[in-house]
This record gives C-alpha cells, structure tokens and sequence, in this order.
C-alpha cells in the first residue's frame, strides 16, 4: 500500500524554507558549499542551491560525493556496489559544508559522508540538510534542516522523485509487509 | 555484477563484468588524485601476496592497491618462505587462510595455479600471471587505459607487437580487447607464432610495418631475453630492426595512435627510446592505471557473497 505525503508544491515549500533558514543560520550564504550525496542528494543540493541563489543574489558552489567506498555494509549488502561520481569543487577547508540527502533514516549514509569530505580537506563546520527525516537512527546524528518529519515503520519504504523541473516532484510511503 | 569470488582469467569474465571493473576503477582513479589517497573500504581485511616468480611492479602494485584501501597486506616472496623446505602449494595457501587472509594475489610459473587455489582454498584468488596462460589485471589496466584515451573498443585497431607465444600478457589482453569489440591485430616473427593461433578472431601479421599500419593501439611486448638462447631469434640487433618499435615505424600507425608497453622495458630490443618516453607513449600512465583497476578488483572481489 502506498500513500502520497508530500506533493510537487509541498516539496517546494520546503525547499524555499529550508534555503532561508540555512542562509539564517550562517549570517548569509559567503562561506558556504552544498555537496549532494550520491544518489538522492544531488538534485535536491542543486535545488536547494537555486533557491539560496535566488534569495541572496550570488552563486552556490555545489558539489556531490559518492560514499561508496566510506560504507560499512560491503559484505552485507545484496546488491554489489555502483561507485558514482564524487566532484567537489572548492578548497573545502575552512568552509561550512552542508551535506544534503532526501531521506534521513538510520545516519549511517550520512556517518560514510563526514568520513569521506574529512578526506578531502578539514571544514569549518558540517551541517545536514534532508528532505525526509524518517526516524530510526543507529547513530547519534541529527539533521540541522529538516523538509518534514515523517514517523515511519522499519521497513516501510520512502521513495522520493524529484528532478531539476520542479513540477513533478512527489513523496510517497510504500507501507512495508 | 561480479560473480565469481575469484580473478582466474579474462576467459573466465563476461564483457559486463569487465565494464564494471572499469567503471569502480574510474571511481578509485579520483581517489588517487586526492591528497589523501586512501579509503577505508576494506579496512580489516588482509590481502596475502604469494609470488612464485621475481616480479617488482606487479607486486607492490597489488601491495599499495591493499594499503589504498586500507587492508592489512602479507608478502611472501618463495625465496624466503617455507615452500624451499617443501611445503606443498596448497599446505601454504591454507596456512594464509588460517593466518585470516581473506584474498591471496598468486603469480606462478605453471599455468592453472591460481584455478587449483580456488578450488583448493576457500580463498578470493586474483591471477596476477600463470605461466604462459594469463595476466587478466594487466588485460584490464590495458583496457581502462585505451578507454581512457579512445573512449570506446568498437572500431578500434588495437596492434600487439612480440613475443606473443609465450606472453600471458598477450593472451589476456587478446580475449579482453576481443570482448570489447576491438580488432586485434598480432605482429611476431613467425618461430614465436603460437600453433592454432588463427582459431582466434584475430589478424596475423609477420610485418611490423604492415600490421602496424592504420593502427589506434601499438602495444609492445617485452622480449624475454631468457629466451634468446633458446634459438627463437638469430640476434637482438635483428629483432630491433624488424621488430622494433621507432619513430619511423610509428608514422605509419594513425597520427593520434597511443603507444603501449606492459613493462619492463628492453629499451633499444622491442622499443626506441624515442619511442618509449615520446608524446605518444602511455607508458607510466599505465602504471598509475594499474593501482587503480587493482584497487577495483580487490574490492569488487571482497563483495563477492561465497
């Protein structure tokens, strides 16, 4: 069974508040770079990234990391591991980073991606941006933005469609047997 | 997907696999251009080195690639293992895996050695050179360099110049490039012609000049010189000139063609100098290449289910 929770304008709202309140939190947009994770987060940093261009009149640099080889389920995971893209394209030392994914679920992903920016250079700060925060954390990471809390079953399913044109976006909870 | 715990040979993988060796090689390319070179992806696994044959690059590539990746590595070298007090082949390859080794890089003079380990140990083993037979790792950092420069196989000439008969390189390189979609062309004098060589979808040529021609890929082969005794050829100084790669020989490759060369080198025997350090040449490319498609091979192979 599946059940719609966010709609293309509901998505988009998020979004928009989202960018407000990371330029609120960091006194402005200066020092900072979204880098999207591999997959789900690339769009959404590019998303997120228009819309802080919007409203500060300046251009975000936006990067996306691929953790593939950060994670800790090699030998547990059925499916082999696809390695994407990685492309940072600034210095990263000394800047605030703002990690962006679509769903935010037991941390481990996001564990895998401060280990590997760390790799790369020494930011100021790391801060989370995710579109779903769907509880059932394993490690003691949190979100500093959040698109909407979702309370969900273990093994329930989020599946998250959003792309550069912002007219089909959609969020939608496949119930888990 | 990779579907076998084991590297044995490029015979043994299909063209998916190979594509999916060179995709996770690329990934690990980027890594190697970063300040930290190193990932924890396989962080407390140990990686066992078993050379039965002398063999500096291939060796401390498959070591470095392991460090890379953060696995602990062993190195035996025969010389100064257990085996001259005659230990069997496979009494060692136990003792590694009892030591918690869960992947041993085996090179060996006979061929079928790494299949016997497989069969034998409960081992990941990758083939890093068996006899005459093969050398896939080479065949694949050869592979990701040509697609490196050329971007597809379909198409291309790929030319093999050497000692063919008895060059694992060659015959794995032979089955990946044929895979791939390439044209394999072979140039070698015709005592080091291997028997039933035609059987294979490939051309033969006993002139450099003319198998050279129109070419995309030149890849010279390194003339064992321990064979040079054995009556194969009248004098090196003769190989050179029929078969040695020079600048002249070169022009009548295509004018973007990359030179290759598996290493090491008999500068002034198989290749000029000229040759060998000229803008063409893709030589130490292809080490560096090396380390990242082993790095790839050690880590697709640890994400094998048994």
């Amino acid at each position: 069974m599946s059940k719609l929770i966010l709609d293309s304008s509901d998505v988009n709202r998020a979004i928009r508040r989202m960018a407000h309140e990371i330029i609120e939190k960091n006194k402005g947009s200066a020092n900072i770079c979204l880098v999207g994770i591999q997959k789900g987060g690339v769009i959404l940093a590019k998303r997120l990234a228009a819309q802080i261009e919007i409203i500060e009149d300046t251009a975000i640099e936006v990067g996306t990391l691929d953790i593939t080889f950060y994670r800790d389920d090699l030998n547990t995971k059925e499916n082999q591991p696809v390695v994407n893209k990685t492309d940072i394209p600034c210095i990263i030392s000394n800047k605030t980073l703002v990690l962006v994914d679509d769903v935010l679920f037991t941390g481990r992903s996001i564990r895998a991606a401060m280990d590997a920016l760390i790799d790369y250079g020494r930011p100021a700060y790391i801060q989370l941006a995710v579109l779903i925060d769907r509880g059932h954390r394993e490690l003691p990471i949190r979100a500093d933005y959040a698109g909407k809390n979702i309370p969900t079953a273990f093994n329930d399913l989020i599946e998250v469609s959003i792309s550069e044109e912002p007219d089909n976006d959609r969020v939608v909870i496949i119930n888990g047997q | 997907m990779i579907k076998s715990k084991d590297l044995l040979g490029i015979k043994e993988l299909e063209v998916e696999e190979i594509y999916h060796i060179l995709e996770t090689a690329a990934g690990f390319k980027d890594v190697l251009k970063r300040d930290i070179k190193k990932v924890p992806a396989l962080r407390g696994k140990t990686v066992a080195n078993l050379f039965f044959e002398p063999s500096t690059r291939t060796r401390t590539s498959f070591e470095l690639a392991a460090k890379r990746l953060s696995a602990d590595v062993i190195n035996i070298s025969v010389p100064n293992s257990s085996v001259v007090k005659g230990e069997t082949l496979k009494d060692t390859a136990l003792t590694i895996q009892a030591l918690g080794a869960e992947i041993v890089i085996i090179r060996h003079t006979s061929a079928g050695v790494p299949h016997f380990l497989s069969r034998e140990s409960g081992l990941s083993v990758v083939n890093a050179g068996d006899g005459t037979n093969e050398h896939p790792t080479q065949a694949l950092l050869d592979a990701f360099t040509i697609q490196s420069h050329k971007k597809k196989f379909k198409g291309l000439i790929v030319a093999i110049v050497g000692d063919i008969a008895h060059s694992r390189v060659a015959r794995s390189n032979i089955y990946a490039l044929i895979k791939l979609g390439a044209t394999v062309r072979i140039i070698c004098p015709p005592t080091l012609m291997p028997s039933q060589i035609e059987k294979l979808n490939i051309e033969v040529y006993d002139s450099l000049e003319k198998g050279i021609k129109g070419a995309d890929v030149v890849m010279a082969l390194r003339l064992q010189l321990e064979r040079q005794n054995k009556g194969f050829l009248p004098s090196l100084d003769e190989y050179f000139n029929l078969y040695g790669l020079t600048t002249g020989k070169m022009r009548l490759a295509k004018s973007d063609a990359i030179v290759m060369h598996p290493g090491p080198m008999n500068r002034g025997v198989e290749i000029e100098s000229k040759v060998a350090d000229g803008p063409q040449s893709v030589i130490l490319e292809q080490v560096t290449n090396g380390l990242a498609v082993r790095m790839a091979i050690l880590y697709l192979l640890s994400g094998v289910k048994s």
